[in-house]
């Protein structure tokens, strides 16, 4: 049984010049443990796609199932990542690791040990009880990662969470999302729009066409675990990496049209 | 150690620059008293201090002080305690907000002073009728404020709340009361200055005792130098608890991000 089940679902907005059809009948499955990364040019709905999955959205049509549940609404075990960091700036970064487990009434010390745990997996040992506003743009995505990961869900959707940091703190916190969704069997739905990013991560990656969204290829990674930096150096990284280009470059051609 | 050599500096330098402030408005004010004729309406500093050395020890301002500053915190606290809740439900309940906010749009117009011949026939000239024109005035400025920032929450952090299966008071108290405290203090701020400001006003049209009939009777008599120690102090207060309200907030909201420009 999947994990995730996504069946013939569109999405419409209403908008001033009527009707616009954002997703056109999509279909996706997912299994338990799966990573999906999500590439596509902008405007072909993919932080729709992930909002509906999160229950932020409703779908105009069709239906979305979670752990074979009708999914209604937000929350039910799905951490989420926003592009926009999402930290709330009066929390220290103990407090918003620990924010959901607190929404969750789990006991201080409990949700503080839980918190320090993945606070010390993101890097930020020292920063326990900094404010947002100290921190980096990079430390803040941080925080927001931990803060998924605290939540304990088995699901984890990524809205381009890596999309504004530098290429070397990226690279870290890569290497540190593999690492965590390898060792606590997670699953994944990551939007980008860095093929590199994608080969690295994902064991299945999305391919979109904009106007309306459309899923145009699902393309299976078989890079060997584990993964890292150096899986980048392997002939076979490169062959996929080129070939989805290929894929993804026509697909942003056909758009700009 | 370099930036607290640098900071050190900096109070130093903004002590001095307070000085020379202050200085230059002392210079001015002897200038502009000493021109002929306007130095009989704006009289000089050495006459408005002598009028406080006669009034300060005698009680006189202190009684006027008193009887106002009562009116301006009871007036503001009354407006504050109605503005919050009213704020919140305008921001978060539309159907509230649809019956309400054409009201307060429209009494927002009305200068408070255009309501005192109906607050004394109802209330009388006492101190109810003060206090409850400050009360219209505080209320209106407020609920405006904090209503503007339970608007402004970001909708992104009520999303992030929303993954983590936050039911609506956990919203409420977790994410929007927080969020709204920097307006809640921009609130309070705009509300004791418009306090002040009324009062004065309320009084200009009829008391027994408090700053603006001190002002208003000295200036039937013209004693100038009544009417500008009377500026003074009103002026005094509205800086001082303006202070106090900027240090609590900067205790209280130290994590907002501030814009500085170096």
């Amino acid at each position: 049984m999947a994990e995730i089940e996504i069946k013939n679902v569109t999405k419409c907005y209403e908008t001033k010049k009527g009707l616009y059809k954002a997703l056109d009948t999509v279909n996706i499955s997912i299994e338990k443990n799966e990573f999906i990364c999500v590439i596509g040019p902008s405007g072909c709905g993919k932080t729709t796609l992930l909002n509906m999955i999160a229950g932020l959205l409703p779908p105009t049509t069709g239906e979305i199932k979670v752990q074979n549940e009708l999914v209604t609404g937000p929350g039910k075990g799905k951490g989420v990542v926003f592009q926009q960091y999402a930290l709330y700036p009066w929390l220290t970064v103990m407090d918003n690791v620990a924010f959901g487990l607190r929404l969750k009434h789990v006991p201080k010390e409990e949700r503080e040990r839980i918190a320090q745990k993945y606070i010390d997996i993101v890097g930020l040992s020292k920063f326990t009880k900094s404010y947002p506003k100290e921190l980096s743009g990079g430390m803040k995505q941080r925080v927001a990662l931990a803060r998924a990961y605290a939540a304990n869900s088995e699901i984890l959707l990524m809205d381009e969470p890596f999309g504004a940091l530098d290429a070397q703190t990226r690279a870290q916190l890569q290497e540190n999302l593999l690492q965590t969704w390898q060792t606590e069997k997670k699953t994944c739905f990551f939007i980008t729009h860095d093929v590199d990013e994608a080969v690295l991560l994902a064991t299945k990656v999305i391919i979109m066409s904009a106007g309306p969204g459309r899923i145009n290829e699902m393309v299976p990674i078989d890079l060997p675990y584990p993964r890292n930096q150096a899986t980048k150096l392997l002939p076979r990284y490169n062959e996929i990496k080129n070939e989805l280009w290929n894929k993804v470059y026509r697909e942003y051609l056909e758009h700009s049209k | 150690m370099f930036t607290r050599f640098k900071l050190q500096h900096k109070r130093l330098y903004d002590l001095i620059c307070l000085c020379v402030s202050i200085f230059t408005a002392f210079v001015l004010w002897i200038l502009i008293s000493s021109l002929p004729d306007i130095g009989n309406v704006i009289v000089g500093p050495k006459v408005v201090f002598s009028a406080l050395l006669k009034n300060i020890p005698n009680g006189y301002l202190w009684k006027q002080t008193s009887a106002s500053l009562f009116r301006v915190i009871f007036g503001f606290l009354l407006g504050f305690a109605a503005a919050v809740p009213v704020a919140f439900l305008l921001g978060w309940y539309e159907g509230f907000r649809t019956i309400v906010e054409p009201w307060i749009q429209f009494l927002r117009t009305i200068p408070p002073i255009a309501l005192i011949p109906l607050v004394i026939a109802l209330l009388g000239i006492g101190t109810g009728a003060k206090v409850a024109i400050i009360f219209f005035a505080v209320f209106l400025t407020m609920v405006i404020t904090i209503y503007q920032g339970v608007r402004n929450v970001d909708y992104t952090l009520i999303k992030a709340a929303r993954v983590f299966d936050a039911n609506d008071i956990q919203l409420f108290y977790h994410v929007v009361v927080p969020a709204t405290i920097p307006y809640i203090f921009t609130a309070i701020r705009l509300g004791l200055a418009t306090a002040l400001t009324t009062l004065v006003a309320a009084e200009l049209t009829g008391a027994a005792s408090g700053l603006g009939m001190m002002i208003q009777q000295a200036g039937m008599y013209f004693r100038m130098d009544v009417v500008l120690m009377g500026i003074l102090v009103i002026g005094i207060i509205g800086f001082i608890l303006d202070k106090i309200v900027l240090f609590l907030e900067y205790k209280l909201t130290s994590w907002q991000e501030v814009k500085s420009n170096g």
